[in-house]
């Protein structure tokens, strides 16, 4: 008896471990390109964050907390995080209040329009991302088409570019069809019947909608805000075209160390990044907790 | 100022594009009553409930809430309750909150939304489940959260649309009985929409039945069982022989009720009431329920005015009765005899092939001219 279970036991050890020496084959390919894309990258990042930069700029030893140090005292650098993570959140609360509306509108629209109205919301990514940010400076120049309006309607020309206002705007756009896709996605779950039945129960449209609809829609709107928030956050393509070198983001700073300045921070940059990388996701794990516990 | 009518309709119209999904119904529905729309998919009965829930608004006439007109009213401002034909219950809060909602919209102090809460969740015994959310309930269970969510407002009337199609037999048989009970308690005037007869017969005061766009009939259950004023109502509900023929003659009278005699195009004579004289040569159709008719092998009782020989197509004993089809006028006719004599003397039996009379009182048959 003792015999048979000891024996039985080391069958099931040796199954167990069979069906581990499987699972781990049917990932290898998976986990190589994780461990060779994100995991080394990021160990990479962590080393470098500890050393000094030499004349080039190339991390070089002995190691050092210097690099921290700088980050959270240097006004330049506190002033970037801080706007960024505004600018980041003013962008999605933007996105936000435009994309949601635009969702329904479409999901509203009769069917045959439906796959039209998402094109449309789709077009404008087919074309090249710097030629639509060059059209927008167009567009905001003084002598641009932005200004030519206001002065029709008979207010003094604006200084519109090279603003944090045309920054924002530039952002909005860019960022717009990443709030509609999973904002679209997650209406067209929903069951309008609720919307009737909370009407039915004394809800006008607006309290429905607060009571009902935006939370039952509330992963969509966690998703699209996290699909904007971060890349809005780590660009730096649109605050260098829009905002002329002088609404510094996040983007624009590490882009500058790594590349631009003379010589280079390769050590500073890691650092900066590593910092907002740890930001960012207990950010997003509290925002994720907070709006998706309630999820059907 | 509303003499007890809860729901009065005039003329009332909805159209969709070129459709017309109501068409001039005309409706009243007292207060207390249990009311049933019954139809078959596509007649409007669901049209007509949305209409007085106000998720639609009339296209023309008049739709009064005990004397109030709101036609055009939102549905947030009318004092009407809905059950929705797939509860339509919040998923994201807990039945408590469900049943809730309603009086908090109208802004209810928290102590009275907690008692009504208490006391709507123990009319439909759901006691324990206050704090689950729906999706942890049964289908039944999900149908009585419905329910309390609604009549916790106490609304002057409840509409219910077909609630109880997603159950399965025999939790609807049981909701039917609690669903009537639980109208008989509270007193509040129901609304309910079906398409199932059965269920209609079973839990109405009075059932108006409805066929593209148009009322047909309002009735209690017996009057729309037992005198259907047009061909469409006693074909939907129930089984029905029709025999088609022209008027005849008038035979003199049966209490309020003409005797009519038609004549087939075979040449048979068949006798029945109408409500109202028929002129002659006029196309009309006599309707008889197979439970109406008899079937004898030896001949009719003396004095019947309807007696006809016929062939015996088919035989199926059922238990409590036995039903036959027989040749009449060149179409099939059902029979349905009830078992009150041993049938297990097969030769004083109904049999497949036999010869027999048909016969039926003139006051058992309906001849209608719509």
């Amino acid at each position: 008896m003792a015999v048979q279970s000891v024996s039985r036991s080391d069958l099931e050890r040796r199954l167990e471990r069979q069906r581990r020496s499987e699972l781990l084959s049917l990932l290898s390919p998976g986990l190589f390109w994780l461990i060779l894309f994100f995991a080394v990258p990021l160990v990479v990042i962590v080393i470098y964050s500890f050393m000094t930069p030499g004349s080039t700029g190339r991390p070089e030893l002995p190691l050092t907390l210097d690099n921290y140090g700088r980050l959270f005292t240097e006004e330049l650098f506190v002033n970037a995080y801080i706007r960024s993570l505004w600018i980041g959140f003013a962008t999605t609360v933007f996105s936000l209040l435009i994309g949601y509306p635009m969702a329904l509108f479409i999901i509203l629209a009769a069917p045959r329009w439906r796959t039209v109205l998402l094109l449309l919301v789709l077009i404008p990514f087919w074309t090249n991302f710097l030629v639509r940010t060059y059209a927008w400076m167009i567009i905001l120049q003084n002598n641009g088409l932005a200004n030519n309006i206001i002065q029709f309607l008979g207010f003094p020309r604006q200084t519109l570019l090279n603003t944090t206002g045309a920054v924002l705007v530039g952002l909005v756009y860019g960022n717009l069809p990443f709030m509609v896709l999973p904002l679209y996605a997650s209406i067209d779950r929903f069951d309008f019947t609720l919307m009737e039945a909370a009407n039915d129960l004394g809800a006008n449209k607006w309290r429905a909608f607060l009571r009902v609809m935006l939370p039952l829609t509330m992963p969509g709107v966690a998703a699209g805000s996290v699909l904007v928030f971060i890349p809005t956050v780590g660009q730096f393509v649109i605050s260098d075209l829009l905002g002329g070198a002088k609404v510094d983001l996040l983007g624009n700073l590490l882009q500058r160390l790594f590349q631009r300045s003379n010589p280079p921070n390769w050590p500073l940059g890691s650092a900066m990044a590593l910092i907002f990388m740890v930001v960012l996701t207990i950010g997003i794990i509290i925002y994720f907790r907070n709006t998706t516990e309630d999820d059907r | 100022m509303s003499d007890g009518i809860a729901i009065e309709m005039r003329g009332v119209v909805k159209q969709f594009g070129e459709v017309k999904a109501v068409d001039h119904v005309n409706m009243q529905i007292r207060d207390g009553e249990f009311f049933s729309m019954l139809g078959p998919s596509g007649c409007g009965k669901t049209t007509t409930l949305r209409m007085i829930a106000g998720f639609e608004y009339p296209t023309g006439g008049e739709i009064r809430l005990h004397g109030q007109a709101i036609g055009s009213t939102p549905p947030y401002q009318r004092n009407v309750n809905t059950v929705f034909q797939s509860y339509a219950l919040f998923p994201h809060m807990t039945v408590a909150e469900n049943i809730a909602f309603g009086l908090e919209m109208k802004k209810t102090p928290r102590a009275e939304v907690d008692k009504r809460v208490n006391e709507a969740l123990d009319m439909v015994r759901l006691n324990a489940f206050g704090s689950r959310r729906p999706r942890q309930l049964s289908g039944g269970q999900q149908q009585r959260v419905a329910l309390a969510r609604a009549l916790v407002n106490r609304p002057e009337v409840l509409l219910l649309d077909e609630p109880l199609g997603a159950l399965d037999q025999k939790l609807r048989k049981e909701m039917q009985i609690e669903l009537k009970r639980l109208q008989e308690r509270v007193g509040i005037t129901f609304i309910f929409v079906t398409h199932d007869q059965e269920e209609a017969l079973t839990m109405s005061d009075r059932i108006a039945v409805m066929s593209q766009g148009k009322v047909l009939q309002i009735g209690t259950p017996t009057e729309i069982y037992e005198r259907p004023t047009c061909r469409f109502v006693a074909d939907f509900i129930g089984e029905t022989n029709f025999i088609d023929g022209t008027v005849s003659a008038t035979e003199g009278m049966s209490g309020p009720d003409y005797c009519v005699a038609l004549t087939t195009s075979s040449g048979l004579t068949v006798r029945g009431l109408s409500a109202r004289s028929i002129a002659l040569g006029t196309p009309a159709t006599l309707s008889i329920r197979p439970e109406k008719a008899h079937l004898s092998l030896a001949e009719a009782p003396a004095g019947t005015a309807n007696t006809f020989r016929t062939s015996i197509d088919r035989v199926a004993y059922i238990g409590s009765d036995t039903r036959m089809q027989v040749q009449f006028a060149g179409k099939e006719f059902d029979v349905w005899e009830q078992n009150t004599r041993s049938t297990l003397d097969r030769e004083a039996y109904w049999n497949a092939g036999e010869q027999g009379h048909l016969w039926w009182p003139t006051e058992n048959a309906l001849i209608l001219t719509e």
